[in-house]
């Protein structure tokens, strides 16, 4: 049933296709245009994991995958950010009901998910640094040091974001654009979470079968 | 530690006249330029309405004009290169030093592709797409501003390599191992490097915004299949570039780790690999042929129609052609490198799509031809520039797919038989469009046209230059002359090098020619001014003011039918006895002027200049100048205000009784 019909008693003929409906509202727009962003935040990625395939039997005769990688730090690496995708909706759904508290709570608990997965993840690589396992060493550990490092990077600046964001709540409540900005900040979050998934899958599962 | 990281007073070129004296002509305009502007206390104004302003038409006229001082630069040096191969034959040396030639081969391409032809078409997008989609502004307009700022500021960084420093010695695409700090350990390939970097930035921020734009921002009514065919390439154009810079972008970010920290992507040692460059740089490489030649193709379906006054024919085969090579250019950009050693299969395969992507071509070059048939074209300087980009796009396009033939390509690969082609489709394509465009919405732009006999002469110099500095090329390709040279042994190539170096002089008259024009037609404005549609137009940019107010449309039009300008006309004269109703105007809301884009591009060049020059420091700084700046523009309490009624109907009525009289 198309409740189109029913609202205003305006006949069906006499609405707009969506195609012809004129601007859209802001909201969309933004979302929209994050939207566009993240698809070329992700090709980019894509770059990075072919260069990653390429690259990933070049050792040089240096270490390989299968002796650096621990699945455990992995493991727990993924868990963090995964719950932290979900403390992040919850955040959201806070934003939507107007709660300041859970607002904050939401972004605290997910900030905090964030940081860990960061130390767990400078922790692996400073390990590796500390074994000889440099960048320097091989194309493989460059193209391993660049695709996950990237990946920690948009953590990074998605947690600076979070900071920022709190600090807008804080001063100007929650403003039209403010809600906009959070709508964006969720998308980017939930977007590192799948190319997390693209990591964990083709640089980690794979890695220990090379 | 040294506070100013590698640089020094060695980096300036002083024992070198040929750079010293280009610089000092360059700084010489630009000092002429910043005083005639302080002279005329023309700062305030300038800041206030332009370097701030987030208008989509002031933003598209600023992308323009980079864009043309920036072919002034790059065809200097294409001069320079013509005039040394006219001379540097048998045992002759020329005038350049290998070194100093490696730089401006470099910089040509650099400076054509990223500086002239990708400002051009963005310059045309920004100021036409809003208006034809019957908008007022893009989604994103300061965003807008950011991209452009963004492009001028890696343009000023390239500019400034020629006087501080040098630049890269190997190629536009800066092909490894050469580009890696091994075999270029000075600072061209940085300035290179970090240029492109900021600017691609820009270019993707204009692609997020246009995308946008195009696919959520039009006007009621006007569905997919009632947009404008320039619309309908800008979409195509955009999605490519949302598409294809990205890998560009991590393209070069693998060659600066290379660089500073140390990496081997692509060096040869450590299990580095070249061909993966060549590989990521052209899967955005070839795409980006099409982002700059689509918007060009969409002017030339504006300026046919228009001028044989008819509906362009073949709308649909024009928009699925687009959409066609939009998604095929991602499928050929192997053709750029038959020679890496990839087995038959690979290459037949790479070799079909190239011949495939020339389909949708022929199918739009067909629907242009049978829109002038039957009509009653007028020979405007745009339909010039028309019908020569026809003639001369075709040829272009056959000895492209003879290309697209891998044993053929293995026999022309990096020879001048390539050179003249890709110049064929890029002049013949990209920069007639751009003159066509440039030529048809000036008027709308600035509210008086372009004088037409300068406009010609331009166009014939152009044309006939084109011809006789590529078409020696061809042959000498097929002789045997490669790319790239300083000097070389064969004098039997000598001849037809210095009919190519008597084309580029033709084109530089052409190039005087289009300076001439302007200055003639901005003396002449009043003899040239003009009403709402001095041409006719069928698109919905003609039915506003010229030049248009801010708020581009005083009601948001309805859109009832393709060619919604022409179509409103046609109604109108069927009802020409009943007057049309009076409406009350509304206000409108509009963003705020903002200097977000300026000075986000001025932390930019410092971020640039600084790592380029290892300044960590000041690197740092500025990354923290652009964190602020951002910061800023997040806690803007109101980025909008509203443009009052009056004012709308004041202006409305200005024009209504300046068009009467």
């Amino acid at each position: 049933m198309n409740i189109a019909t029913t609202i205003d008693g305006v006949p069906l003929e006499a609405l707009h296709s969506a195609s012809e409906a004129g601007p859209a509202a802001k909201r969309i727009v933004v979302a929209y245009g994050f939207w566009i962003f993240l698809l070329s935040d992700i090709v980019m990625f894509a770059a990075l994991f072919a260069s990653y395939a390429v690259l990933v039997r070049s050792t040089a005769g240096g270490p390989t995958g299968a002796q650096l990688f621990n699945q455990t730090t992995v493991a727990i690496e993924t868990v963090c950010l995964l719950v932290s995708s979900y403390t992040c909706g919850l955040m959201s759904l806070a934003i939507n009901s107007r709660n300041r508290l859970g607002t904050y709570l939401g972004a605290l608990i997910t900030f905090a998910l964030g940081v860990a997965f960061l130390t767990l993840e400078l922790r692996e690589f400073a390990d590796m640094i500390a074994h000889g396992a440099t960048p320097e060493r091989s194309a493989f550990l460059s193209a391993f040091f660049t695709l996950v490092g990237c990946h920690g990077l948009h953590v990074t600046l998605g947690l600076v974001w979070l900071a920022v964001m709190m600090v807008q709540v804080a001063v100007m409540g929650f403003a039209t654009s403010v809600q906009h900005r959070l709508l964006c900040l969720s998308l980017f979050w939930h977007a590192l979470d799948i190319v997390w998934v693209g990591v964990f899958t083709v640089v980690y599962l794979m890695g220990i079968s090379l | 530690m040294n506070l100013l990281g590698k640089l020094d007073w060695s980096a300036i070129p002083l024992h070198q006249p040929i750079i010293m004296g280009a610089t000092a002509f360059m700084g010489l305009i630009v000092a002429a330029v910043l005083g005639f502007i302080t002279m005329k206390g023309a700062w305030p104004y300038l800041w206030r309405e332009w370097l701030t302003s987030v208008d989509h038409k002031r933003i598209g006229v600023m992308y323009c004009i980079l864009a043309l001082v920036m072919l002034l630069r790059g065809f200097s040096d294409a001069i320079m290169m013509r005039s040394q191969q006219a001379v540097a034959a048998g045992g002759a040396q020329g005038y350049l030093p290998p070194e100093h030639f490696d730089q401006i081969f470099s910089a040509h391409g650099t400076i054509m592709i990223f500086f002239m032809a990708m400002p051009f078409v963005v310059g045309l997008m920004n100021f036409a797409v809003p208006l034809q989609l019957g908008i007022r502004d893009v989604a994103f307009p300061t965003l807008n501003s950011v991209s452009f700022w963004l492009t001028a500021a890696g343009a000023l960084l390239i500019n400034v390599s020629l006087a501080v420093g040098e630049f890269s010695k190997a190629g536009w695409w800066g092909y490894p191992p050469l580009s890696e700090l091994q075999y270029s350990p000075g600072v061209g390939v940085d300035y290179y490097l970090w240029s492109l970097q900021i600017s691609g930035l820009g270019t993707l921020l204009a692609g997020i915004n246009f995308v946008t734009t195009i696919l959520k921002m039009r006007a009621p009514g006007m569905s997919y299949m009632r947009m404008p065919v320039f619309c309908w390439t800008s979409l195509a154009t955009n999605l490519l570039i949302v598409a294809a810079f990205p890998v560009l972008t991590a393209a070069l970010a693998m060659l600066l780790l290379d660089r500073y920290l140390g990496f081997h992507f692509f060096t040869n040692e450590a299990g580095g690999n070249q061909m993966l460059y060549a590989n990521l740089f052209w899967v955005w490489g070839h795409p980006e042929v099409y982002i700059l030649v689509l918007p060009a193709f969409g002017v030339f379906s504006e300026v046919i129609a228009t001028f044989s006054g008819k509906p362009l024919f073949g709308y649909r085969s024009m928009v699925v052609a687009t959409m066609a090579i939009c998604v095929l250019s991602f499928f050929v950009w192997l053709h750029h490198f038959f020679t890496m050693g990839a087995s038959a299969n690979v290459n037949g395969f790479f070799g079909i799509m190239s011949m495939v992507i020339a389909l949708p071509t022929g199918v739009k070059i067909y629907n242009w031809l049978f829109t002038m048939y039957g009509g009653r074209v007028r020979l405007s300087v745009p339909v010039l520039w028309t019908v020569g980009f026809m003639v001369t796009f075709v040829i272009g396009g056959m000895t492209g797919v003879l290309h697209a033939v891998p044993p053929v390509s293995f026999q022309l690969h990096n020879s001048v038989f390539l050179i003249a082609h890709f110049h064929n489709v890029i002049i013949g394509g990209v920069v007639f469009g751009a003159m066509a465009g440039y030529t048809y919405w000036f008027p709308k732009a600035f509210g008086f046209a372009l004088d037409e006999r300068w406009g010609k002469a331009s166009f014939w110099c152009w044309l006939v230059g084109f011809y006789l500095a590529f078409m020696p090329l061809y042959l000498l390709g097929l002789m045997g002359m490669t790319r790239r040279m300083q000097h070389y042994d064969n004098p039997a190539w000598q001849p037809w090098l210095i009919v190519a170096m008597i084309g580029a002089i033709v084109i530089l008259g052409g190039i005087i020619c289009q300076i001439v024009q302007l200055v003639v037609s901005i003396r002449d404005r009043d003899r040239l001014r003009v009403t709402a549609d001095p041409w006719n137009g069928r698109t919905l940019e003609w039915s506003t003011a010229s030049p248009p107010p801010a708020w581009n449309f005083a009601f948001a039009p309805n859109v009832t039918g393709r060619d919604a300008f022409w179509t409103s006309k046609r109604q109108e004269q069927a009802r020409q006895d009943k007057p049309a109703p009076a409406r009350a105007y509304e206000p409108i809301e509009m963003p705020k002027n903002s200097a977000t884009g300026f000075v986000s591009a001025f932390f930019a060049v410092i971020i640039g200049f600084s790592m380029i020059w290892h300044i960590w420091w000041l690197a740092s700084v500025g990354v923290f100048g652009a964190f602020v700046t951002l910061l800023a523009f997040a806690f803007r309490r109101h980025p909008e205000f509203e443009v009052p009624a009056e004012q709308i109907a004041r202006f409305e009525r200005a024009q209504q009784s300046g068009a009467a009289a």
